[in-house]
C-alpha cells in the first residue's frame, strides 16, 4: 500500500477542480447543529518510540504461557511459518477480493486451487471462493436451500455450534424463514425421532453439524436419507476442518459449508476466519459468493476468470442469490497453502494426531470427571461432567495458568453446571493434560472423588 | 422485417405468438443482441400459472441476468427442454425460438400488447436510433 500525501497546494487544486471554495463546504448538507466545531477528545500525537512503548505495555498483557483446553469453534493448530512468509507478498496482501480480477492471475489461480481443495475434502462437486465465516456460510446455505427448493422453514439440530444458530437466528428473522430445532439423543448424535417428527412439506432444510458441538461424528448418511425422503435439502455444517483428514466427507449431504480456520490461520481473537461453502453442481446458480473458474485464453493458454458474476449484486442488484459480493482472498490463501504444505497423507496423520492427544485426555480426566456421551464415535472434543462446577474447576484451573473446558451451562442448562466441553489438539502436550487432570483433582473435595 | 406481424411484443422485450387459446412465448431479436452471449435460461415448469406484467424465468448472458416478464395471464403448458443444453439457439434465432407455451386465461390482455411496428418504434425510441 502507497502512502499517498496531500499537500496544501494539492488540496486547493482539487477543490478548485470541483468547484468548492474550501472543506468544510463539503459538508453543508450536514445540519450546523450535528457539525463538529471542536478537535475529537483523543491523545495528542506521540513519537514513533512512545507508541512502540505503549503497545509493548499493551502486548505485556496478553497471557503468555497458559496451557488452553478450549475448542468449540476455534481450534489450536500449528501454523507452519511458510504461510506468513508467503501472504505478506504484495503480490497477495489485500484482505479483499479482487475487482478487476483477470489482472490478478496469481490470486485467481490460489482461490482455484482452494475451490478444487474444498471440493476433494468435503465431497462435493463445486465450492466457492470463500465465504466471511462458518457461521455466516451456514445462514447463506440456508437461504439457498430456501431458493432452490421453493420452501420456507429450516430444521436445525441444537447440537450446530449454538452461536452459529444466533447467526442463523439473525438472517433468519428478516428472511421470514422460521426454524425449528431438534435435540440430541443419550450417544450425543441428532435425535433421529425428534427429526422425523421436525420435517414438514415446507421444510427446505435440515441442518447439522458434524462433528457436531459436542465433538460427535454424526451419522451423515441416515440423516440424508430421512431429509431426502421428505423432499428436504441436508446441509453439513463443519466446525473442525482437520476433521476431514479422518471422518469419511459428508458426501450425502446437498450443501456443506465449512470454517476453515483450522488451516492455517490465526486464532485472533475470533477473526478474520474463512468460511466456505461446497455444494452439488445443479445448485450452482443458487450459490453465493464469489466463483473462479479455469478457461483459455485467445492464444489457448490457460487463464483464470472470476465465473458466473451474473449471479451477484454489483450486476443483478436487489436480485442477487446473496448481499454477499466478496470473498477472504487472503485468509482462503492462508488455507490453501496450509493445505498444500500438509497435502492428503500430512492431514490424515494430523487428524490422528489429535485424536490420539484426545484419547489421553479422556483418559486423564475420566479418573475424577464423568465422560459424556460415549456411545457415538468423536473426533478431538468431548464433554465431561465434574465433580463440581465447571466455573469452579476453570477458577482453580486457571491459578495453575490452566484454562479449563467451556461450561455448557448457558447454551445447555439440561446438562448442568458441571458440564463442560473439553478439547485436545496436536498442540497440547501430555505435560499440560497430566497437569491439568492432577490441579482438577486438587480441586474436588475429597468426599466428592470418585476413588 | 426483424419482428414477424404475426406476433405480439411486450416493452420487456417478450413476443408472444397466439394461435386460438393457446401462446408460445419467446424474446425478441433485439432481447438477444443487448443481452449477447445467451448462457442460460431459467424456466417454469409445466403446470405454473404465470400472471401478465409479472416474472416467470430469467435469461442469462455472460454479462447480465435479466428478468422473463409473461405478456399475459395463463397456464404452462410446455416449456423448451432444448435449451437447457442449446441456450445459445436464442442468439441465433429468437423469433423461432420458443421458451414456453401456455393457456390464455384471458385473450383480451392481447389488446394491452405492442404490434410488431409499434414494437420496432418503441425500441428505436429507447435506443435512440
Amino acid at each position: 500500500m502507497r502512502y499517498l500525501p496531500k499537500s496544501p497546494a494539492d488540496r486547493q487544486e482539487m477543490l478548485a477542480e470541483i468547484g468548492v471554495d474550501s472543506i468544510d463546504a463539503l459538508f453543508e448538507t450536514i445540519p450546523a447543529e450535528y457539525q463538529l466545531k471542536h478537535d475529537l477528545k483523543i491523545p495528542r500525537q506521540h513519537s514513533e518510540s512512545e507508541i512502540i512503548d505503549r503497545f509493548r505495555a499493551f502486548a505485556g498483557n496478553n497471557a503468555t504461557g497458559y496451557a488452553s483446553f478450549l475448542g468449540a469453534g476455534v481450534y489450536r493448530h500449528y501454523k507452519p511459518v511458510i504461510i506468513d512468509s508467503l501472504v505478506l507478498r504484495g503480490e497477495f496482501l489485500t484482505s479483499y477480493t479482487p475487482y478487476q480480477p483477470e489482472i490478478a492471475q496469481g490470486t485467481l489461480q490460489a482461490m482455484f486451487e482452494f475451490q478444487t481443495m474444498i471440493c476433494e475434502l468435503t465431497g462435493m462437486e463445486i465450492a466457492n471462493a470463500s465465504m466471511y465465516d462458518g457461521s455466516t456460510g451456514a445462514a447463506e446455505a440456508m437461504m439457498m436451500a430456501v431458493r432452490v427448493t421453493g420452501r420456507s422453514k429450516a430444521v436445525v439440530a441444537r447440537t450446530v455450534h449454538p452461536e452459529y444458530r444466533e447467526v442463523l437466528a439473525t438472517y433468519a428473522q428478516h428472511q421470514e424463514i422460521p426454524i425449528a430445532e431438534v435435540g440430541y439423543a443419550a450417544n450425543g448424535r441428532v435425535d433421529m425421532a425428534a427429526l422425523d417428527a421436525a420435517i414438514t412439506n415446507e421444510t427446505a432444510c435440515v441442518m447439522i453439524q458434524s462433528p457436531n458441538f459436542f465433538g460427535t461424528i454424526e451419522d451423515v448418511a441416515a440423516i440424508a436419507e430421512l431429509a431426502h425422503s421428505r423432499g428436504a435439502l441436508l446441509i453439513v455444517s463443519i466446525a473442525e476442518a482437520v476433521s476431514l483428514g479422518i471422518v469419511k466427507p459428508p458426501a450425502e449431504a446437498d450443501i456443506v459449508s465449512m470454517e476453515a480456520q483450522s488451516f492455517g490461520v490465526a486464532l485472533s481473537y475470533g477473526g478474520p476466519y474463512c468460511g466456505v461453502i461446497a455444494c452439488k453442481e445443479k445448485f450452482l446458480r443458487q450459490m453465493p459468493g464469489r466463483l473462479v473458474g479455469e478457461t483459455k485464453d485467445a492464444d489457448g493458454k490457460r487463464g483464470y476468470v472470476l465465473t458466473l458474476s451474473t449471479r451477484e449484486q454489483h450486476i443483478r442488484r436487489e436480485k442477487a442469490t446473496s448481499n454477499i459480493c466478496t470473498n477472504q482472498a487472503l485468509v482462503a490463501l492462508m488455507v490453501t497453502i496450509f493445505l498444500t504444505v500438509y497435502g492428503k497423507q500430512g492431514l490424515r496423520e494430523l487428524a490422528e494426531h489429535n485424536l490420539a492427544k484426545a484419547a489421553y485426555l479422556k483418559g486423564a480426566l475420566g479418573a475424577d470427571a464423568k465422560i459424556l456421551f460415549n456411545g457415538a464415535p468423536r473426533f478431538h472434543e468431548f464433554v465431561v461432567e465434574l465433580p463440581i462446577s465447571a466455573e469452579e474447576t476453570n477458577a482453580a484451573l486457571l491459578e495453575q495458568k490452566i484454562i479449563g473446558g467451556l461450561p455448557l451451562a448457558k447454551w445447555y442448562p439440561e446438562l448442568g453446571a458441571n458440564a463442560s466441553l473439553w478439547c485436545a489438539t496436536e498442540l497440547t502436550t501430555r505435560k499440560q493434560m497430566d497437569a491439568a487432570a492432577e490441579a482438577l483433582r486438587a480441586a474436588v473435595p475429597a468426599e466428592l472423588t470418585r476413588a | 422485417m426483424a419482428y414477424p406481424a404475426s406476433y405480439k411484443y411486450t416493452k420487456e422485450h417478450e413476443w408472444i405468438a397466439v394461435e386460438g387459446a393457446s401462446g408460445t412465448v419467446g424474446i425478441t431479436d433485439y432481447a438477444q443482441g443487448s443481452l449477447g452471449d445467451i448462457v442460460f435460461v431459467d424456466l417454469p415448469k409445466v403446470g405454473d400459472a404465470l400472471e401478465a406484467g409479472k416474472t416467470f424465468g430469467s435469461v442469462e448472458s455472460v454479462k447480465a441476468v435479466s428478468d422473463l416478464y409473461s405478456p399475459v395471464t395463463g397456464t404452462v403448458t410446455a416449456v423448451n427442454e432444448e435449451l437447457k443444453d442449446k441456450p445459445e439457439k436464442i442468439n441465433d434465432d429468437a423469433n423461432n425460438t420458443w421458451l414456453l407455451k401456455l393457456d390464455l386465461k384471458d385473450a383480451s390482455e392481447l389488446g394491452a400488447l405492442l404490434n410488431a411496428a409499434d414494437y420496432e418504434k418503441f425500441v428505436s425510441e429507447e435506443t435512440g436510433h
